[in-house]
């Protein structure tokens, strides 16, 4: 399978990385050849065969359905590039 | 007074128990060495005065008969560890100014047993790439370089900066992390020793994600003993990593010097690539020759889906990364890029704020996890590694202890030398190291030559799950065998 710009600009609006024409079509050229690379799976017969969902075989450990941690909003916000009285500000969403 | 870079961890660690040094002595000789190595570019952010007062701290518990199993020896630690009020952006410009409020788990363990931290160390951007040329800070320098020539080198990636910087003598010993390679390549092309151990034996807590189901810590050491009790600080049971195993951690020094008389070496063909340089090849000769006369016994194996584990870690590592590097929207840390409303505030931002390999994986990431084609890609290629960790099991199941294979295709490159190639030829770089880590597995990579231009070449040993003590007993059997290796020093 192989990709046209068209189709990179809309991946790159779904992954939200804004493109200029001239990366979108780098990076068509780029991403066909990745493509091009992976094709050889097609090659592996693959029937009956369980994908992997965990490289070690261990049980989830479940913990007390309990409050561990919080109540720090200083601490949550002192990286935001804009913040103002421990909230997130951001460009308006609703009108 | 000597040189204290000189000394191994172990040679450091049993010099301050035997008060022959302090660590402010010892600390003080690292911090000089690094102000004079400022164009390796190994350390993105060098943190002395912590280091100073951390020193101190070692120094009073060692008078007081209070010494951890690390204390007072100086680290750098990977730009992908979150340490607590310093520098971590995993050498992204989207993370600018990101201090967190809180420290890895694998680095309190390692401050936990009284190590000092001397900086944050270099890497390609998010841990992607093999030569360390991605990072934001710029590429670092190979301390090695060619016979006779003053060309720059790469020192493999994503863990560069930790590879150069201990063998350079920045550091006794420095954090990595290894998602397909990053610990072992460049461990392999700076003659240094690095372990990815198991998936689950360290804990991925705090380390700035990038492929979850491959990620793992490990160390980048100055030989076999050193990487063992890095590793065992390193390692631990970690409730807030519910990918932790909860199994021991033992003590890995004790496998070195212990006999390798009867263990099975398997030797898979698949490895034997076309076109491989025969210095290469002679190297795993070397290898097979040494633990054959040291009383293992080599028994040929096949791996036969080797080849398709690298085309499946493409499609498995970018679907990873490209949903867990969707977070850096420019709300709650870094980059932010002002747009005409909140997607293009987004859009802006993550343009900003992503390098080129970045995009490029997250874009296949993204394509390969779309509507319609999450079956054909992502899918297989959680099937394929089905396969890839059953040839693994078959092979041990028939009595093979380990595995030993190159670590690299070949010795370090120049600076630029593949900046117009293909993104895949890059990608080839990690051709031996990429199936361990969709198995899960162990690989332990260790110096052992020189390239007939005087680079290190490294040998890639593959172990059972949580079987790290087996590697290290046999590391450190071919370490005995060839020695270390130490680039001249030009810097």
């Amino acid at each position: 399978m192989s990709v046209d710009t068209a189709t990179v600009r809309r991946v790159a609006r779904l992954a939200r990385i804004k493109v200029t024409d001239d990366e979108a079509e780098r990076m068509t050229n780029e991403l066909n050849s990745i493509l091009g690379f992976v094709e050889q799976l097609n090659e592996v017969d693959v029937a009956g065969v369980e994908p992997m969902t965990s490289v070690v075989s261990v049980k989830m450990r479940r913990r007390q359905d309990v409050v561990t941690d919080g109540e720090d909003a200083v601490a949550v916000t002192v990286n935001a590039p804009v913040s103002e009285d421990h909230f997130f500000l951001v460009p308006k969403v609703v009108e | 007074m000597t040189d204290l870079t000189a000394l191994t961890l172990a040679e450091a660690r049993d010099a301050l128990k035997a008060k022959t040094f302090t660590a402010v002595e010892l600390t003080d000789a690292y911090i000089a060495a690094m102000e004079k190595a400022r164009v390796l570019n190994a350390y993105v952010a060098e943190t002395p005065d912590k280091a100073c007062d951390m020193a101190k701290a070692s120094d009073a518990r060692i008078a007081a008969g209070k010494a951890g199993a690390l204390e007072g020896l100086p680290l750098g630690i990977k730009d992908l560890y979150a340490t607590k009020g310093v520098h971590t952006q995993a050498c992204s410009h989207i993370l600018d100014g990101f201090k967190p409020t809180y420290e890895s788990t694998v680095s309190a363990n390692l401050w936990a047993d009284g190590a000092v931290m001397l900086g944050k160390l270099n890497m390609d951007e998010f841990a992607m790439g093999s030569s360390n040329e991605t990072s934001h800070y710029g590429a670092v320098i190979n301390p090695w370089r060619r016979n006779g020539s003053d060309v720059n080198l790469v020192p493999g990636g994503s863990s560069g900066g930790s590879a150069a910087a201990v063998a350079a003598r920045l550091c006794l010993g420095a954090t990595a992390t290894d998602t397909g390679g990053s610990i072992r390549q460049p461990a392999a092309f700076t003659g240094t020793t690095g372990i990815k151990p198991t998936y689950g034996r360290c804990s991925r807590w705090g380390l700035v994600a990038f492929a979850s189901s491959l990620d793992q810590a490990g160390p980048i050491a100055r030989d076999v003993r050193d990487a063992a009790i890095l590793l065992k600080s390193m390692a631990s049971v970690d409730l807030k990593d519910t990918t932790s195993v909860d199994m021991p951690v033992p003590d890995y020094e004790a496998a070195i010097g212990k006999s390798v008389k009867g263990l099975r070496i398997g030797i898979p063909k698949e490895y034997r690539l076309d076109g491989m340089p025969a210095e290469i090849d002679a190297l795993w000769q070397k290898g097979i020759d040494i633990l054959r006369e040291a009383g293992a016994e080599i028994v040929n194996i096949s791996l036969p889906h080797t080849k398709y584990a690298l085309p499946a870690y493409y499609i498995v590592a970018p679907a990873e990364a490209s949903s867990n590097l969707a977070r850096y929207d420019g709300v709650r840390y870094g980059l932010r890029v002002p747009g005409s409303d909140i997607v293009d505030m987004y859009e802006n931002t993550r343009a900003a704020g992503f390098g080129a390999e970045v995009k490029r994986r997250i874009l296949i990431g993204t394509y390969v996890l779309s509507a319609g084609y999450y079956d054909a890609y992502y899918l297989r290629a959680q099937k394929v590694r089905t396969l890839i960790k059953r040839d693994f099991e078959t092979v041990y199941a028939e009595g093979v202890d380990a595995i030993l294979t190159p670590a690299t295709p070949s010795a370090a490159f120049g600076i630029g030398e593949k900046a117009d190639a293909d993104p895949v030829e890059m990608y080839l770089n990690d051709v031996f190291t990429v199936t361990v880590n969709m198995a899960g597995l162990p690989g332990l990579a260790v110096p052992a030559g020189l390239s007939a231009e005087g680079l290190p070449l490294g040998l890639q040993l593959i172990g059972r799950p949580f079987d790290e003590e087996t590697l290290f007993t046999l590391g450190a059997a071919i370490e005995k065998a060839v020695g270390t290796f130490s680039p001249a020093k030009w810097w």
